[in-house]
């Protein structure tokens, strides 16, 4: 039953927040609309924690979404020893990466009086559920060896299964304690997102590459008297 | 031609006192509030000195303005792609300790402390983190120091003269400095425009305001770096940068800006400039000591009968041209020739112009006997403030262009006293004016211009037409009842 609350019922709350709540905060309120920068405030040991963190989290995330949408490229990818040996390396080089930036972007927030200042709960929420995730993540990668091939026999199927409205938790049930932490944790950081500045993810300003220099805006029609 | 208009302004150094009126006009209107107190959209520094923020002409600290990367106009702090990289932290961008941290007092301790036997005193405390703070800065904090070895010898202007030139400014009894007041130049080539990632900063098509919108701004922060003047601010509690809006909705209103209106020496004149915006891109990639002299030549003459018909046909209104021939700016950039932008080396177009200061430059050789023509201007060349320090700020290092300016200024003063005192000969008033190739009448009109006039005739704002904005076709009940203008809501986050 808690199974079926936690990874049959919550992901579809989750996700439903992130998007109604997050339709809602960029109609009603797009002046709040953030990234919330600190680095005004506090810029050295930023650049420790921000950067390597930012970088590592995207590589990971963008592993996490392959393995679930392409599955069967995926595996052929993992079916070399030696490329599966290099991929759970460099996911585990990448994950304490993040491990680290994130204790540093924590130590930053208390340590520093001017940045704890801006600190709100929503920002301690974030952090915290940041900080268990990679926590988790890590802990997983050493101690539950070749996730990256048992995530497509237990983590890719379960996500079909809530895409297709058919949840299967028994997928998960039969996890150790940690995987469903991990689990439910990220759906945890879905429901925070349309809450908190991780709204900023989905504001990646891509169209600046192709965009003109300088933008003329008119408020009223050119016409020639 | 793609003729656009654009209200730009010009401040006449020789005027300014120094009284800091218009910066506190503006922060009274616009940025009196949580997160905003650093900010001093209209600041005046002393130069020479390191200014606010701190040495912010140091373009290789803070990567602000343009750069030519061969035949291309690229941003100082990168191209696009590399800016993206580095969104995530920017490497240039100025903290507040580059500014200064905002503090108040205690001013409850001085009345609620108990009785002892000593004065109880207000502590600074920061209007960060409330906690008592050592006061290490402030908007103006060199104010009136030139001359001072901490502050006036990192000014980045003073750092590239020769060591004579050095000796000559920092002479014990010789040291010389002058005000100036700074705001947003409102470019035709803004760097804060083209470095946004998420293109919320735009220049208004009709008047070239430049301005960010606060709902698309997502806090990336390099506006701050791309802007080489340094004026646009990161409001750290909202999360959204703010610059000065040249009090549009003032202007909408027929007023002058706040800045403008409260000026106490009179030294600001704003008008509208046409300009052809085709000729942008060409003019910002000119060599640095021709970029002053380029940017006075995209300036178009709206009385030519070609120009107007021009600008009727690129959709600017005729009220607008007749502004534009009302403009004190153009009669002080283009007519005059004697009002020059401020680091053209930036490539930005800055549109907010400088007429440089001549008092404090000439005033020692001019004391005790007003000097004959001859002898004026060949004391230029010896002028207290090291002509290449002015040509520096004002000229993008040409020395010509800067002279050209002080030949018709002290042409002006030369035909002035020869009206006032008398005891000038003809010839000499005569021999200033075709050095300074400047017609009699010209003089009249500067000397006029300088100091005679009202408000009315230094600050000629064009009509806005806001009857025939977007907004007209809107229906006018619709925001009946509500607030108006402004932010409605406290500065504060809520998500």
């Amino acid at each position: 039953m808690t199974d079926m609350i936690l990874f049959g019922v919550f992901p579809y709350v989750a996700v439903a927040l992130m998007i109604g709540v997050g339709i809602y905060r960029y109609t009603v309120d797009r002046y709040s609309w953030s990234s919330q920068s600190s680095q005004f405030l506090e810029s050295r040991v930023l650049f420790w924690g921000s950067v390597p963190w930012h970088y590592a989290i995207l590589v990971i995330l963008l592993a996490h979404f392959l393995a679930f949408l392409v599955p069967s490229a995926w595996g052929v990818v993992l079916g070399n020893p030696l490329r599966l040996y290099l991929l759970e390396v460099t996911g585990l080089a990448l994950g304490i990466s993040t491990l680290i930036a994130v204790f540093l972007l924590i130590f930053r927030r208390i340590n520093n009086a001017r940045v704890s200042a801006v600190t709100t709960v929503i920002d301690w929420l974030v952090l915290v559920a940041l900080l268990l995730q990679v926590a988790t993540g890590v802990y997983i990668a050493f101690t539950l060896r070749w996730g990256s091939v048992w995530y497509l026999h237990t983590a890719t199927p379960w996500l079909w299964s809530l895409i297709k409205l058919d949840p299967q938790v028994h997928y998960l049930a039969a996890m150790p304690m940690v995987v469903k932490l991990h689990t439910f944790n990220a759906f945890m950081i879905i429901a925070l997102f349309p809450f908190s500045r991780l709204v900023h993810v989905v504001s990646v300003p891509l169209t600046y590459l192709s965009r003109p220099y300088q933008l003329v805006v008119w408020y009223r029609e050119r016409r020639a008297d | 031609m793609n003729i656009r208009a654009q209200v730009s302004s010009v401040f006449h150094l020789d005027k300014c006192i120094g009284c800091h009126t218009c910066s506190i006009a503006c922060k009274n209107q616009w940025t009196d509030r949580k997160g905003a107190e650093y900010m001093w959209w209209n600041n005046v520094e002393t130069k020479p000195g390191t200014g606010y923020p701190t040495k912010w002409e140091d373009q290789e600290q803070y990567k602000g303005g343009w750069e030519m990367q061969g035949e291309t106009l690229q941003l100082k702090i990168g191209g696009r792609g590399s800016t993206l990289g580095k969104i995530f932290h920017n490497p240039s961008l100025p903290t507040m300790d580059d500014y200064y941290e905002p503090f108040t007092f205690r001013y409850d301790d001085l009345t609620s402390a108990p009785a002892g036997k000593d004065q109880p005193t207000a502590r600074p405390v920061s209007m960060v983190t409330g906690k008592p703070m050592k006061i290490e800065a402030g908007p103006n904090w060199d104010d009136d120091l030139s001359g001072s070895n901490i502050y006036a010898a990192n000014d980045p202007g003073v750092v590239k003269l020769t060591d004579e030139e050095q000796r000559q400014l920092f002479a014990i009894e010789k040291m010389v400095f002058f005000h100036m007041p700074r705001i947003c130049n409102h470019c035709l080539n803004a760097g804060c425009v083209a470095g946004c990632p998420s293109g919320a900063i735009y220049k208004r098509g009709e008047d070239g305001i430049v301005l960010i919108n606060q709902d698309k701004c997502r806090g990336w922060r390099m506006c701050v770096s791309a802007c080489p003047y340094k004026k646009t601010y990161y409001g750290w509690t909202t999360g959204k940068s703010e610059k000065c809006i040249l009090c549009y909705p003032r202007q909408e209103a027929g007023q002058a800006p706040a800045c403008f209106h409260s000026c106490v020496g009179r030294i600001r004149y704003l008008g509208v400039l046409l300009y052809d915006a085709d000729r942008i891109e060409s003019v910002a990639k000119q060599d640095d000591k021709d970029l002053a002299a380029a940017q006075r030549d995209i300036i178009l003459d709206p009385f030519d009968p070609q120009v107007i018909e021009d600008a009727k046909k690129s959709g600017v209104a005729a009220q607008v041209i007749k502004a534009a021939q009302k403009s004190p700016v153009y009669k002080f950039v283009k007519e005059w020739g004697i009002a020059l932008p401020l680091h053209p080396e930036f490539r930005t177009l800055p549109m907010l112009f400088y007429v440089p200061p001549l008092l404090p430059v000439m005033s020692m050789d001019n004391q005790g006997k007003q000097k004959m023509a001859d002898d004026f201007f060949t004391t230029l060349e010896q002028a207290r403030l090291p002509m290449q320090y002015l040509a520096g700020l004002f000229a993008g290092g040409n020395e010509e262009e800067v002279k050209a300016v002080y030949r018709k200024l002290i042409a002006v003063r030369i035909q002035r006293r020869s009206v006032t005192v008398g005891d000038l000969p003809a010839a000499e008033v005569s021999k200033a004016c075709s050095v300074a190739k400047l017609s009699t009448e010209a003089v009249d009109a500067v000397y006029r211009m300088t100091t005679l006039t009202r408000i009315k005739e230094r600050i000629v704002v064009p009509p806005m037409l806001r009857e025939e904005a977007i907004e007209a076709g809107m229906d006018p009940h619709q925001h009946r009842q509500e607030m108006g203008f402004g932010s409605r809501r406290a500065p504060k986050r809520r998500w």
